[in-house]
């Protein structure tokens, strides 16, 4: 309860702190600048160079130091040893390159990016098109929908009880082997099968993101012209044809906005490998090989910070389209 | 055209059941999971979640009070008790483990040295011996039972209680507060500058946002961990609200933006020609027309907050009662993990808030995820 009192006290002053220095530094200004008096005019023009300063000081602080500064120190660390006092020049990176573990995480990570943007995009798609031509359409989205709400950590247990194993003999209790026993099979242990593990792990993700990816097309394939669509009726076309050749085409734009919003928190999948197999059975990710050297036995910054590093690398060409596509429509 | 409306009938029936299948797939795992967090210990271990509503069968042994609990009525020795535990049904009976059921409830089994038992159907058994008994332990009483379905909420009393996910909790709510009400006071005035204000660098600073939008955290960590220590805020409270803070606020910078330069321009520039200043048409006008924009960025944050593992592992203490609900929920998938009634009881205090701010306020989610659909995880 005390906590409960200390988080409603840091409220209070942060908000009353936020508003108190917005309120603050314009009276100030309005006072050293007077909008009124003799020299008004210059006046104005001076308070209104340094006014969207006040509005955006904060921000930017946060920014910089949050997000800006770490991308720096990481780069230093990374050029650094262990604690960070020696200078290592590329070791680091010249011991990744030789890793196993890291070859590992990057090739279960190219595989991550092969299968869970497409799936969710995929399934995504086909519940958009389906969930639109029912009339208990907007009930089901919402069940789709709902694990974005649910967390990784959350999602890994009510998977884990789905792949859950019991011994040949005993009654199943994971959804996943009573279904697969029912057909006969002995019972398997999903999550450390050799190479098909790393696939009841991504399954989760898809499960996750496909709301995600249905609710920005639902809305893309709503916006298509009618027009278009009564045009190919017209001609003849069948739905598989329409699907495909009239409404798909007209849509890429934000099928490549879903496909790569999914692929950036595909490079980030940390969570869920975390909690269902610590990346044992050839499961490892970047994300959690960088956990492991920062946080786990004797850390390492230099080599935690290289891996965060290609992670960031991995981002950066997305990084760039998108402030491209920022660009463009803001010019247009 | 009797054909044409055939194939669009048979089409309709296909649609709905690929949205039937869909929206099973995408609900079961959950739901089963919700069905075993109320169910009864045991019965999760001998049966899956499907069949929770059908009473279960068990086999199991149970020992029969020893020689020294015998007691003697005129020239019989007895020794009596029960089999069955609450809320158990007798279905049958033995006395061997080859024959673990060859005895009806009521009926009595004749045994060696002219002892004989009978096991009553309401469970209570009766050992009777001409001679005195012998030996420490007691015979075995092989028992088929049945136990009706059970809903309980012990597993949530227990969660919260005993294993300390009540505190978590209390923490989870602390971390979120404050780390969605701060950015958003902080960005809206940031993104009125970006929107509605000219100076020089403008562009520059948006596309520095929608850059930042997607960078990993995981590069932030340790810099940040560092900085907070130097800095003498440490591990904490206050060192996570200011990294959430710090994280959040791309994305609602971003999202506001976005909404607000499509507010209309003659608003603005009337009550810029009426005299208001820049504080006044923010507070005034913006921050109201603003609102589900803000609401928005609001359950994003609250959500991502309230799901964070990674930050709130590195910035918060790792003392039990300094864990958040998920730092709980994956401590107890490494030591519990086969009590699949802990887990599924503490999945779903850990989900049930984000859950209802989902289903309440999924209006503001879908708009808000059609306005910044750039941001990634």
């Amino acid at each position: 309860m005390e906590q409960l009192s200390y988080a409603a006290g840091t409220i209070v002053t942060g908000v009353f702190g936020c508003v108190a220095w917005f309120w603050g530094s314009n009276l100030i200004l309005d006072w050293i600048w007077p909008s009124r008096g003799a020299h008004a005019g210059t006046n104005i023009l001076r308070a209104n160079m340094v006014r969207p300063w006040l509005f955006i000081g904060p921000a930017i602080l946060f920014l910089a130091v949050y997000l800006v500064y770490p991308v720096f120190d990481s780069i230093w660390r990374s050029l650094h040893d262990a604690g960070g006092r020696a200078w290592v020049g590329l070791d680091n990176y010249r011991w990744l390159a030789g890793d196993a573990k890291f070859r590992e995480s990057i090739l279960n990570n190219l595989l991550w990016l092969l299968v869970v943007p497409a799936a969710a995009t995929f399934f995504g798609l086909l519940a958009a098109q389906v969930t639109d031509r029912i009339r208990w359409g907007n009930i089901a989205k919402s069940f789709i929908f709902m694990p974005m709400a649910i967390s990784f950590v959350g999602a890994g247990v009510i998977w884990k009880f789905v792949y859950d194993y019991r011994g040949e003999g005993q009654e199943q209790i994971g959804l996943l082997n009573a279904i697969w026993t029912a057909f006969g099979h002995p019972p398997e242990t999903w999550l450390t099968i050799p190479f098909g593990n790393n696939f009841f792990l991504m399954a989760v993700l898809i499960w996750i993101q496909t709301g995600f990816a249905m609710v920005i097309l639902s809305a893309a394939l709503r916006g298509i012209p009618e027009e278009t669509i009564e045009a190919a009726i017209l001609d003849g076309a069948n739905p598989w044809q329409l699907f495909f050749r009239i409404k798909v085409p007209q849509i890429w734009g934000t099928i490549a906005v879903v496909w790569t919003t999914i692929t950036i928190t595909v490079l980030k999948i940390f969570d869920i490998v975390f909690v269902m197999t610590n990346g044992q059975w050839g499961t490892q990710v970047l994300a959690n090989l960088m956990y492991d050297w920062m946080f786990r036995g004797a850390p390492d910054y230099g080599r935690g910070s290289a891996i965060a590093l290609v992670i960031m690398a991995l981002v950066t060409p997305i990084m760039v389209w998108n402030i491209r596509n920022a660009r463009r429509e803001m010019m247009g | 055209m009797s054909q044409i409306a055939g194939t669009r009938a048979r089409l309709v029936w296909a649609v709905n059941l690929a949205a039937l299948l869909l929206v099973l797939l995408w609900t079961v795992p959950t739901f089963g999971l919700l069905v075993s967090s109320v169910r009864d210990r045991d019965q999760i271990a001998a049966s899956g979640w499907w069949k929770a509503a059908f009473p279960s069968t068990a086999s199991a042994f149970v020992r029969a009070g020893g020689a020294d609990t015998a007691v003697q009525e005129g020239d019989l020795w007895v020794i009596s008790g029960t089999v069955l535990e609450k809320g158990q049904r007798l279905d049958a009976w033995g006395v061997t483990s080859r024959a673990p059921e060859a005895y009806r409830p009521g009926e009595t089994a004749a045994l060696k040295d002219g002892q004989s038992l009978t096991v009553a159907a309401d469970g209570s058994y009766r050992l009777t011996s001409p001679t005195a008994f012998a030996g420490g332990r007691g015979m075995r009483i092989f028992v088929t039972t049945t136990v009706p379905p059970r809903v309980t909420t012990e597993n949530y009393a227990r969660v919260i209680g005993a294993e300390g996910l009540g505190q978590a909790f209390l923490n989870t709510l602390t971390v979120t507060i404050p780390a969605t009400v701060i950015p958003i006071l902080i960005a809206a005035f940031a993104a009125y500058a970006l929107a509605w204000m000219e100076f020089p660098g403008r562009a520059l600073l948006i596309a520095v946002v929608v850059g930042l939008l997607v960078v990993p955290l995981q590069l932030a960590l340790i810099p940040l961990l560092k900085l907070h220590n130097d800095i003498g805020i440490g591990k904490g409270y206050m060192g996570i609200w200011l990294a959430h803070t710090g994280f959040g606020l791309p994305l609602a910078i971003y999202l506001l933006r976005n909404y607000m330069v499509g507010l209309p321009r003659e608003i603005i520039e009337s009550a810029r020609v009426d005299g208001a200043t820049e504080f006044q048409i923010f507070r005034r006008i913006i921050l109201p027309l603003s609102f589900p924009a803000l609401a928005s960025f609001a359950i994003f944050q609250f959500l991502w907050v309230w799901n964070d593992l990674l930050v709130a592992t590195v910035f918060l203490g790792n003392r039990h009662d300094q864990l958040v609900m998920t730092g709980v929920l994956r401590e107890l998938m490494g030591s519990r993990g086969g009590d699949w009634e802990i887990l599924a009881a503490s999945a779903f205090v850990s989900i049930a808030v984000p859950l209802l701010v989902f289903f309440a306020m999924q209006k503001y989610l879908v708009r808000g995820l059609l306005a910044g659909s750039v941001k990634g995880g």
